[in-house]
């Protein structure tokens, strides 16, 4: 079974759009590899610098509305190829949160109160998702546990390792 | 329990129900272009899958960047033109016949009423306007309608947006879905179909309706619909007219696809547009919304036309009304970018584009371009564009560009004055 978690990346914003996660400019790139460099290079947010920021995460943490905009997939491969296996959220912009999904990465809705307080920990944080249990751990200066709820058919895909082989041995 | 269209469209295309909440549909056509699908076939050639589920019910079009502005997009280009010439694919849109696939599609009356349709681009919400469910995907999602002729999704509620009222001289669907973006916010509708109804949608052109539907993905909404009538069944009569008798039997038919009195709706908002000004936005969001009048005076440095959104004949001709006889001011640039071939051999027989280019705008290709800030038109950091489209996010047309998103006539008013205007204040 594959685990998931890592390093946080707080990406403290609502409405971060794939324009943000990555411009359409490189959507000429044929290769997934190819976008690594240009992870959030237009992400609009105070203090954030792609060039340093981005170094060893494994998760992203942010509010509501992640994802919205374009369908492009290259926003989750863009994570996927910086070794971003994660995203969790307030909420997730539908098209976002199945392409997640459909490259067997999970996006997980916590609640308002829950994300405020993973935003409050400080230090360096480290996350553990247990797609099974449906439960993470964040750990900073203290530790916190949630539970979340994940669409049996959500998780799945993350256990088939995405959509393409769940429709193909099934359709 | 009444059923909505898109209850009735889910439930006469099931193929299968994994879970209480999820469904997965068959397809009725999947539509591809340059920029989602090219990595797509790869993938797919990659993994030996390198087959088409259906090549009648597959349309593609090159339509992002054309003509080719470099060796990457003209790799684009080559992939999809030789996966469909492989696959046998002969609804493929190249240069001459290509323009911007929510205007070419419908155009060409692949879209029906009933439909189930994919697209890897968000703006497929478009086609809800002839009362089919037409949803934006992702690349797997992509990968997997092209093999197999499915896609999942959750089973959507029906947000009614009701539009009563009378829409009053140079306000449009444009500003009408502005307003509506502004009350609902970006994701007031995510996981939502937005379902527009009302005597306002009643008596809107197909056009118009597909200007309403394709921005409903801004307020976070699976698809836009309207339901289907005789506006439907006219405009696709070229196209039905083997498959019924009488145009009033068509309308009769589409009727079955109407949601049910009884049918349940997770919310209900009613909009009146009789004293709606036109709207314009001012940030980097599609909600972030104001009258014209409160954005007026605002310096321009180009005027940007076309789109899926608003470069259509209605469009144009909205526009040109208002710039025929007048001059973009100085130092404004104005692109005109048609959307469809068939558009821009409308607007040159009709003398649009005469009244464009001497105002002293650049015609262009149908194309995307500088829409996704990829070619024709890109800004450079610090400019300002009065835009019909349907983005501003930043760096959307070019990085440190900012985009105003307005209507058609509202874009022209901007051009004349060089700054942000009121179009009811442009004497004819
Ligand atoms: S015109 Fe713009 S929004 Fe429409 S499909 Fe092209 S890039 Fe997307």
């Amino acid at each position: 079974m594959k685990t998931f978690g890592g390093s946080a990346l707080m990406l403290d914003r609502n409405d971060i759009n794939t324009d943000e996660i990555i411009p359409a400019k490189y959507l000429t790139e044929n290769s997934k590899p190819a976008l690594k460099p240009f992870i959030l290079e237009d992400l609009k947010l105070d203090g954030f610098n792609p060039a340093t920021d981005i170094n060893n995460k494994g998760v992203i943490v942010t509010r509501n509305n992640f994802g919205c905009g374009s369908s492009r997939e290259h926003a989750v491969w863009v994570f996927e190829v910086n070794e971003i296996n994660v995203v969790i959220a307030e909420s997730f912009a539908r098209i976002f949160r199945q392409n997640m999904f459909n490259c067997g990465m999970p996006a997980i809705e916590l609640k308002k109160e829950e994300i405020n307080d993973i935003f409050t920990l400080s230090g360096p944080v480290e996350i553990a998702v247990d797609p099974e249990k449906n439960t993470l751990t964040a750990k900073g200066d203290r530790e916190l546990t949630f539970s979340f709820d994940l669409n049996p058919f959500d998780r799945d895909l993350v256990l088939a390792g995405g959509w393409l082989a769940y429709a193909d041995k099934k359709y | 329990m009444g059923q909505t269209i898109t209850e009735k469209i889910f439930a006469s295309h099931l193929r299968d129900k994994p879970t209480a909440e999820n469904a997965v549909l068959d397809l009725d056509v999947v539509m591809c272009h340059e920029i989602t699908t090219p990595i797509a076939i790869t993938d797919l050639m990659e993994r030996g899958m390198d087959r088409v589920f259906d090549k009648n019910r597959i349309k593609a079009v090159i339509d992002h960047v054309t003509p080719s502005k470099d060796s990457k997009t003209a790799t684009q280009a080559k992939i999809l033109r030789d996966w469909a010439r492989r696959h046998g694919i002969k609804d493929f849109f190249d240069i001459g016949a290509n323009g911007v696939c929510h205007a070419l599609f419908p155009e060409k009356g692949f879209i029906r009423p009933g439909y189930t349709v994919i697209m890897g681009d968000s703006h497929t919400c478009t086609h809800g306007a002839f009362g089919a469910f037409a949803a934006g995907i992702g690349t797997t999602d992509l990968e997997v309608g092209i093999l197999k002729g499915v896609c999942t999704f959750r089973l959507p509620q029906t947000m009614k947006i009701e539009i009563v009222g009378r829409l009053t001289d140079n306000v449009s669907a444009k500003d009408v879905i502005l307003y509506i973006i502004k009350e609902l916010t970006v994701n007031g509708a995510t996981d939502k179909v937005m379902e527009f109804v009302g005597p306002v949608v009643d008596k809107m052109s197909m056009e118009s309706r597909m200007t309403l539907c394709n921005m409903a993905i801004e307020a976070g909404a699976t698809c836009g619909v309207c339901l289907p009538d005789r506006v439907t069944a006219e405009y696709l009569w070229p196209f039905i007219r083997d498959e019924y008798s009488s145009l009033d039997e068509a309308v009769a038919d589409f009727a079955g696809w109407h949601s049910d009195p009884d049918a349940a709706f997770a919310e209900t908002r009613t909009f009146d547009v009789s004293s709606l000004v036109p709207q314009v936005t001012y940030g980097f969001k599609p909600d972030e919304v104001k009258d014209v009048t409160e954005m007026a005076g605002t310096e321009v440095d180009q005027i940007y036309m076309g789109s899926c959104t608003n470069g259509r004949i209605e469009d144009l001709r909205a526009a040109a009304a208002l710039l025929r006889g007048k001059k973009l001011a100085a130092g404004v640039r104005g692109i005109l970018s048609p959307a469809t071939p068939a558009v821009f051999s409308q607007a040159n027989d009709e003398g649009l584009l005469k009244i464009f280019m001497e105002a002293g705008f650049c015609v262009t290709n149908p194309t995307c371009g500088a829409c996704l800030g990829m070619s024709n038109g890109v800004l450079a950091p610090g400019e300002v564009c009065a835009s019909t489209t349907n983005r501003n996010f930043n760096g959307r047309m070019g990085k440190g560009g900012m985009v105003h998103l307005m209507s058609p006539v509202s874009a022209v008013a901007a051009g004349i004055n060089g700054f942000i205007t009121d179009p009811r204040t442009i004497k004819g």
